[in-house]
């Protein structure tokens, strides 16, 4: 199948899906449950977003204290909680994550 | 609370909303730019004529389906089904539509085929603190532009030097971190409350166990279930 084809078909698929919710605000009433959901989107596509990233490594579970990903995480975990500052957060995972590595 | 202020404001002027957006959105480069530059490597490789991996990055513009759409290309795959695969890799979008489609009901329907277009993992992430903290701000709607457009510039750039120069990258620099350091800075100040708290370790918990599934249904069905629990537990607390 052609490439060119393929890929506007796949760029219209994508911008329906984002457009979505966007389009039918005010067209429809949206039920209640669904309201009630939505305050809870950032905190859970986020989060979901990066727990793989910090618990998996090559596609396997990996819990333990030995994975330098997931230390990391963890101090910026807590450096976020504790000052919350963007680039303070990033600059401590960083600074942990080589570190841990060079164990 | 100094510190919460510093990040979270609410921006009086378009310019400064902007701004706002594309700063929230800088520090994620430091992951997105080595992940642009290795897709238009990865996609001039699997046999993706050079132009059409570079404009797949404003037509398509969603780096994992980008990323799946090469190697299906290099398996020659159907194209109904690469096209299907890149629908379902992208259903997580739908979610952040539902969740800024409230607050941008009032904008001219111009504004919202644009940012419905830039609307990306990464530019919601960096605009949404920001909207949520002043949904009635009349120029809030530029933040997310701005991280939009930080962003759509920066994965243009990026995978233009893939397939371009081919791949150049700092050997042992673990970048791609940069990215969930900076959802963590982004989420962790967004746990408020305990039932905060919940959905987002059982987000966590559900995207570890249901990583195994094709095209990141798993991530996609750990936020549901979390955002469901999340709903159950608040209905709870306020009958």
């Amino acid at each position: 199948m052609n490439i060119w084809l393929v890929m506007a078909a796949c760029g219209g698929l994508t911008f329906l899906i984002r457009l979505s919710f966007i389009a039918l605000e005010g067209r429809y009433r949206p039920p209640s449950w669904f309201v009630v959901l939505l305050p809870f989107v950032p905190v859970a596509a986020l989060s979901a977003l990066t727990a793989p990233e910090l618990l998996l490594a090559g596609g396997e579970f990996w819990g333990g204290f030995a994975n330098p990903r997931l230390g990391a995480g963890i101090v910026a975990i807590a450096v976020a909680a504790w000052r919350r500052n963007t680039l303070l957060t990033i600059g401590s995972g960083f600074l942990v994550l080589l570190v841990l590595e060079r164990l | 609370m100094a510190h919460n202020s510093a990040m979270i404001d609410s921006p009086a002027s378009r310019s400064a909303a902007f701004w706002l957006g594309v700063r929230a959105l800088l520090p994620m480069h430091l992951g997105v730019a080595p992940f642009g530059v290795i897709y238009g490597v990865v996609a001039v490789k699997s046999g993706i004529p050079a132009l059409a991996a570079v404009l797949m990055s404003s037509i398509v513009f969603a780096g994992s389906a980008q990323f799946l759409l090469a190697q299906l290309v290099s398996l020659g795959a159907p194209g109904l089904m690469m096209v299907g695969a890149v629908g379902v890799v992208n259903l997580r979008h739908a979610l952040y539509s539902a969740s800024v489609a409230p607050l941008l009901a009032r904008l001219p329907r111009r504004w919202k085929l644009l940012l419905s277009y830039l609307l990306t993992d990464e530019a919601y992430a960096a605009a949404i603190p920001h909207l949520l903290a002043a949904p009635a701000n009349p120029v809030g709607h530029w933040i997310l532009l701005g991280s939009g457009f930080a962003l759509w510039a920066g994965w243009q750039l990026a995978t233009l030097a893939g397939v371009v120069l081919g791949a150049q990258l700092p050997e042992g620099l673990p970048l791609d971190f940069a990215l969930p350091l900076t959802f963590i800075a982004i989420v962790v100040p967004m746990l408020t409350d305990r039932v905060r708290i919940i959905v987002a370790l059982a987000a966590c918990a559900l995207a570890v166990a249901l990583s195994g599934l094709p095209y990141k249904l798993g991530l996609f069905i750990a936020a549901l279930g979390a955002l469901a629990l999340g709903a159950v537990l608040s209905r709870r607390r306020r009958p």
